[in-house]
C-alpha cells in the first residue's frame, strides 16, 4: 500500500512580493540590534562586559573635539566612495575597483599639488578637484568599455585595475616623484600649504563635499531621467533595449560617474587628510565602501548612517586597547560579526518562511 | 646559471601559498560561488596553523587545524550566501575583514599571553618543527642534475600544494562529484532539475575550497614567517590568488604554472641586475596583474567557453525564482 506524499514541505521559503517602508525600517532596526547582541556575545567570551565595551567605543568616537574630528575624518572618504559604488551597483555593475579609482583620483590631483602649487589657491583646488574626477572617472570607464564591447567580467577586471593603480603609486614614489630629501626611505614630498584643502569646523572641507554629493546622488538616482535609466538597466538590460535606451552609453556614462566620485574621495584624502601621496592612500576604503553601499540598500541618504556606524567602530575600537587591554584588532572582528549578521538578516526582508498548517478536514 | 636556478627555486617557494589559495578558489568558483574572502580564510588558517604548531609541536595537527579554520570561514560564507542568499561579493569582502581581524586579534592575544607566562619571551616554532619545515632534498630525485635542485629540494608543503592541485583537477574532471559540481556552477537550475542537490554540492565545495585556502595561510605563517607570528602576514596574497584563478583559466593544473609565474614576478627584482634591464621594481610586481587583466579581455573577446568563469558565479540559486 503505497501512499504518494503530495503534502507541501513543513517549512518552505517564499519570496516576498513587496515590503512596506515601515516593516523594512523595523526589520533593519532589528537586524542592527541582533548584530550588536552578537558582537556583545563576542565581548562576553573575552570576559568584557558588552555594555561597557559599547559605551567605551561610543565615548572613544565622540568624547571631545579631537575624537569627533578623527571620526569624521575616517567617515569622509568612506561616505564619498560608497556613493560612487551606489551608482554602479544600482546598475548591477559589480564595480569592486573603487580602491583603484580612489588611487587614480589621488595621483592626478597630486600631480598639480606637487608641480603646479604656485597657482592661486582657489583655481588650484578646483583644478585638483577636476583632476581627481577625470583620473577616477577614466579608471572606471576602462572596465565599462570592455564590458560593453566584449562582455568582459567587470568584477575581476576592476579587481586587477586596483593593483595596477597601486603599483603606479609605488612607481611614482620610488621613481619620478620621489622626494630627494627623503633619504633612504622613498616617499613623495608633503604638499605645500597652498595645495592643501581648506578646513571648516576643524575638518577639511571634504565633509561638505561628501554631504553635497549625498544630495546630488540621491536626486540624480531618484528624480532624473539618467537615474531612471540606471535602474532600468540594472533590472534588465533587455527591457532597457526594448525601451530604446542606448545601454552601452548608459553603462559607460554611469561608470565614469562612479569612478569620478571615487576619484573625488582620493583627491580629498591626498589634499585634505594626508597632505601627500602614499601607497596607503586608499587603505581598503574602496572595499569597505562596497559594504556600506550594500547595507544602505543603495540609498544615498542611508549611506550617511552606515558610514557613521562603521567609522565609530573604527575610531572607538582604537580606545579598546587601553581600556580593556585587548588588541586593537578587536574592532575589526566586531565589524566582521556585525556585517555578517546584517547581511544574513537581509534574508528575512526578501523572503518569508512559511510553515505548513495542518488542515482539519 | 646558478643565479637562474636560485631564481626558479625562489619562484616556486614564493608561488606556493598562491597555489593553495588559487586551488581553493577554483573549487569554490566551479561550484558557482565567487568567494572574495580568500584573503580572510588564508589569514584564519595562518593564525590557526601557527598557534597549533607552536603549542602542540605537531605539523599534522597544525595543518588540520588550519584547514578546519578555513572551513569555518567558508561555512559562514556558505551559510550567508547559499542558505540566506545574500550577495556573494559583499559577503566575501566581509569575510576578508573578519578573517584578517580575527587572525591579527588572536595573534596579538597569543603573544601577550605567552609573554606573560614565559617571562617576556615571544612564541616561536620549536627547533624540531623548524627542521621538519626546512628544505629537504628528496633522496635520489634531488640527485638529478639541474632539475633535482630546482624541483626536488623544497619543504614538504610545496609538494602538498602540488599534490592537492593535481588531485583537485582529477576530482573536477574525472569524478561524479566533480561533474555535479561543474553542473551546479554552470547552471544551477538545470542541475537541480537533473536531481542534483544544489545546496549540498555548493556547501561541500565551498567548505573544501575554504580549507585549502586555510592551508595556504598556514604555509605563510609557518614557512615565510621565520618561526614567529607576524601581524598582517598574508598581506594581499589572497587577492593575488583570486587574480590567479582567472590567469589559470579555472584549471588547478594551470594554477601550478600560474603560481610559478606570479611567484617569479614577485622575486624577479632581486635577480635581475639593474644594468641589464632598467625597469622600475614597481612594474615587475605590477606585471602579473596587468597580464591577468589582458588575459581577461582576450578570453572575453574570443568568447571561449573553456577558459571563462563558470556561468553561475555570483548568482544565488533560488528554486522558485526562474
Amino acid at each position: 500500500m503505497s501512499r504518494i506524499n503530495n503534502k507541501e514541505p513543513l517549512i518552505r521559503v517564499v519570496k516576498k512580493a513587496e515590503i512596506s517602508g515601515f516593516s523594512l525600517a523595523i526589520l533593519s532596526v532589528v537586524s542592527i540590534v541582533v548584530a550588536f547582541v552578537a558582537g556583545g556575545i563576542f565581548f562576553s567570551m573575552l570576559g568584557i562586559n558588552p555594555l561597557s565595551a559599547y559605551a567605551k567605543i561610543f565615548a572613544g568616537a565622540f568624547k571631545g573635539k579631537i575624537a569627533i574630528i578623527a571620526t569624521v575624518k575616517i567617515a569622509v572618504p568612506l561616505l564619498i566612495t560608497s556613493l560612487g559604488i551606489t551608482l554602479a551597483f544600482k546598475m548591477q555593475f559589480w564595480n569592486i575597483g573603487a580602491e583603484g579609482q580612489i588611487i587614480m583620483g589621488a595621483i592626478c590631483a597630486s600631480y598639480f599639488a606637487l608641480f603646479h602649487s604656485d597657482m592661486p589657491h582657489i583655481p588650484l583646488i578646483i583644478t585638483m578637484f577636476a583632476a581627481g574626477i577625470i583620473g577616477g572617472g577614466l579608471w572606471g570607464l576602462i572596465p565599462a568599455f570592455f564590458k560593453c564591447k566584449f562582455n568582459t567580467n567587470e568584477t575581476l577586471f576592476t579587481l586587477m585595475l586596483n593593483y595596477i593603480a597601486l603599483y603606479l603609486i609605488i612607481y611614482f614614489k620610488e621613481g619620478p616623484w620621489r622626494d630627494p630629501s627623503s633619504g633612504g626611505f622613498p616617499k613623495i614630498a608633503t604638499f605645500v600649504e597652498n595645495a592643501r584643502l581648506d578646513k571648516l569646523l576643524g575638518v577639511h572641507i571634504g565633509w561638505v563635499i561628501a554631504l553635497v554629493l549625498v544630495a546630488a546622488v540621491y536626486i540624480y538616482l531618484k528624480y532624473t531621467k539618467q537615474g531612471y535609466e540606471i535602474s532600468v538597466v540594472g533590472e534588465s538590460k533587455n527591457t532597457a533595449r526594448y525601451a530604446g535606451m542606448n545601454v552601452d552609453k548608459i553603462v559607460m556614462r554611469t561608470m565614469f560617474l562612479s569612478g569620478a566620485i571615487c576619484g573625488i574621495a582620493g583627491m580629498t584624502q591626498a589634499t585634505g587628510a594626508a597632505y601627500t601621496l602614499s601607497d596607503g592612500i586608499a587603505g581598503g576604503v574602496g572595499f569597505t565602501a562596497i559594504i556600506v553601499a550594500w547595507l544602505s540598500r543603495l540609498n544615498a541618504v542611508m549611506c550617511i548612517f552606515v558610514t557613521l556606524l562603521l567609522s565609530v567602530l573604527d575610531k572607538g575600537g582604537s580606545v579598546m586597547q587601553s581600556a580593556f587591554s585587548v588588541p586593537t584588532y578587536v574592532s575589526e572582528v566586531l565589524k566582521g560579526i556585525i556585517l555578517f549578521v546584517i547581511l544574513g538578516f537581509d534574508f528575512f526582508i526578501q523572503y518569508k518562511v512559511v510553515i505548513r498548517r495542518e488542515k482539519k478536514s | 646559471m646558478n643565479t637562474l636556478f636560485n631564481f626558479l627555486f625562489a619562484s616556486i617557494k614564493a608561488g606556493t601559498p598562491l597555489l593553495f589559495g588559487t586551488t581553493g578558489e577554483i573549487v569554490t568558483e566551479k561550484a558557482g560561488n565567487t568567494n572574495l574572502g580568500v584573503e580572510g580564510m588564508m589569514f584564519m588558517g595562518a593564525f590557526m596553523g601557527f598557534f597549533v604548531a607552536c603549542y602542540t609541536d605537531s605539523l599534522v595537527l597544525a595543518l588540520l587545524a588550519a584547514f578546519a579554520l578555513g572551513v569555518f570561514g567558508a561555512l559562514i560564507y556558505a551559510y550567508i550566501t547559499v542558505s540566506l542568499r545574500a550577495n556573494q561579493v559583499v559577503t566575501g569582502l566581509a569575510l576578508t575583514i573578519f578573517g584578517s581581524g580575527l587572525a591579527n586579534f588572536f595573534g596579538q592575544l597569543m603573544i601577550a599571553n605567552y609573554k606573560a607566562a614565559n617571562g617576556g619571551a615571544i612564541p616561536k616554532l620549536s627547533e624540531r618543527m623548524s627542521a621538519i619545515l626546512s628544505e629537504q632534498p628528496i633522496p635520489l630525485l634531488s640527485q638529478i642534475p639541474v632539475v633535482g635542485k630546482v624541483l626536488f629540494s623544497h619543504n614538504i608543503l610545496v609538494y602538498l600544494a602540488v599534490i592537492i592541485a593535481v588531485l583537485c583537477r582529477f576530482y573536477m574532471k574525472r569524478t561524479r562529484f566533480g561533474l555535479d559540481m561543474r553542473a551546479v556552477g554552470e547552471n544551477a537550475a538545470a542541475a537541480d532539475a537533473a536531481g542534483i542537490s544544489v545546496t549540498k554540492v555548493k556547501y561541500i565545495n565551498i567548505l573544501f575550497g575554504g580549507g585549502i585556502c586555510g592551508l595556504g595561510g598556514a604555509y605563510i605563517s609557518l614557512i615565510d614567517g621565520g618561526g614567529v607570528w607576524n601581524n598582517n602576514c598574508v598581506s594581499g596574497k589572497g587577492w593575488i590568488a583570486v587574480a590567479l584563478v582567472i590567469f589559470a583559466g579555472w584549471k588547478p593544473t594551470m594554477a601550478i604554472l600560474g603560481s610559478l609565474i606570479f611567484g617569479a614576478f614577485t622575486v624577479l627584482q632581486f635577480y635581475v641586475s639593474k644594468s641589464v634591464i632598467a625597469i622600475p621594481n614597481a612594474f615587475y610586481t605590477m606585471l602579473p596583474y596587468l597580464i591577468t587583466a589582458i588575459v581577461l579581455v582576450v578570453t572575453s573577446m574570443r568568447k571561449s567557453n573553456k577558459v571563462m568563469q563558470p556561468k553561475g558565479c555570483g548568482v544565488n540559486y533560488f528554486r522558485e525564482s526562474r
